[in-house]
């Protein structure tokens, strides 16, 4: 299920529209996410506040996105774009993959509540397939 | 046993109460058939699903995705036992249809995002909580009788 260059323009051009959003988007789909699915917070256990709209979920929010960008920006090569981060995912963080098709999920859900018009059913299997080849690159050094 | 707290009945069906389905249901069954193409292997029989834009105007598609969505009418009502009110729908899945139980967890996530599209800000996550844990537990029932 690689991305094919339809699937890159259509991930490009649905960036566009979201970027300026993106801190909101990515603090709004954290929260929801530890709300919605209590078992991402076994990562966070060394915060104070994971309520939704809480300094330290904005933060992490804008920190997600950014990664996020990141990958748009390299599209071309994932694995490549997003080494360190990759490296960053395996030997410190550690966080199970199983949880990235998680975050995606509450990603699409908010892009959905936010941009109904733009995020059309093409949109929405572009980026889904997208945000699932980013989780591979990101999970690409765990073992 | 499903344990349901009063804000979460209160929330399913005040969703349910003002749900379009004529809108919402085809819109769901196209989603999954685009965003999840595999899928229309179960649709040999309905016409041209050639690409999103066929899918999109396919009037069986469309009374299908209404149908379906009505199909969770009975778990509203019977929220404290699905499992059994959806016992004979399960058999049918497996038996008749021979749907893969995998496929009911994509149609359900659409059906979320359809409806997180049409509620906008107001699909709070209290909201996504409590209907993801219905429909999780629609998806567990009709997977229920396979064997």
């Amino acid at each position: 299920m690689s991305l094919s260059s339809k699937d890159k323009a259509a991930v490009k051009a649905l960036w566009a529209k979201l970027s300026k959003s993106a801190d909101d988007i990515g603090a709004d789909a954290l929260g929801r996410m530890f709300q919605v699915y209590p078992s991402t917070k076994t990562y966070f256990s060394h915060w104070n506040d994971l309520s939704i709209g809480s300094g330290p979920v904005k933060k992490h929010g804008k920190t997600v996105m950014g990664g996020v960008g990141l990958a748009v920006a390299n599209i071309d090569d994932l694995v490549k774009g997003l080494f360190e981060l990759s490296e960053k995912h395996a030997f410190e963080l550690r966080v199970d993959p199983a949880n990235f098709r998680i975050l995606t999920h509450c990603l699409l859900v908010v892009v959905a509540s936010k941009f109904p018009a733009d995020f059309t059913p093409e949109a929405h299997v572009a980026f889904d397939k997208f945000l699932a080849a980013v989780s591979l690159a990101l999970s690409e050094k765990y073992r | 046993m499903v344990v349901w707290s009063e804000q979460e009945r209160s929330i399913i069906n005040s969703i349910f109460a003002s749900l379009d389905y004529d809108d919402i249901g085809p819109k769901a069954l196209c989603r999954c058939l685009i965003v999840y193409p595999w899928t229309q292997r179960y649709f040999g029989g309905f016409g041209n699903l050639y690409n999103a834009e066929a899918i999109k105007t396919n009037p069986m598609i469309a009374a299908h995705g209404i149908k379906v969505l009505h199909g969770l009418d009975r778990a509203v009502k019977n929220m404290d036992n699905i499992k059994a009110t959806y016992a004979e729908l399960s058999v049918m899945h497996s038996e008749k249809l021979h749907i893969d139980p995998d496929n009911f967890k994509l149609l359900a996530d659409c059906l979320t995002i359809v409806i997180a599209a049409k509620m906008g800000t107001a699909f709070t996550a209290d909201i996504q909580a409590a209907f993801q844990k219905f429909l999780s537990v629609v998806v567990n029932a009709l997977g229920r009788q396979y064997h």
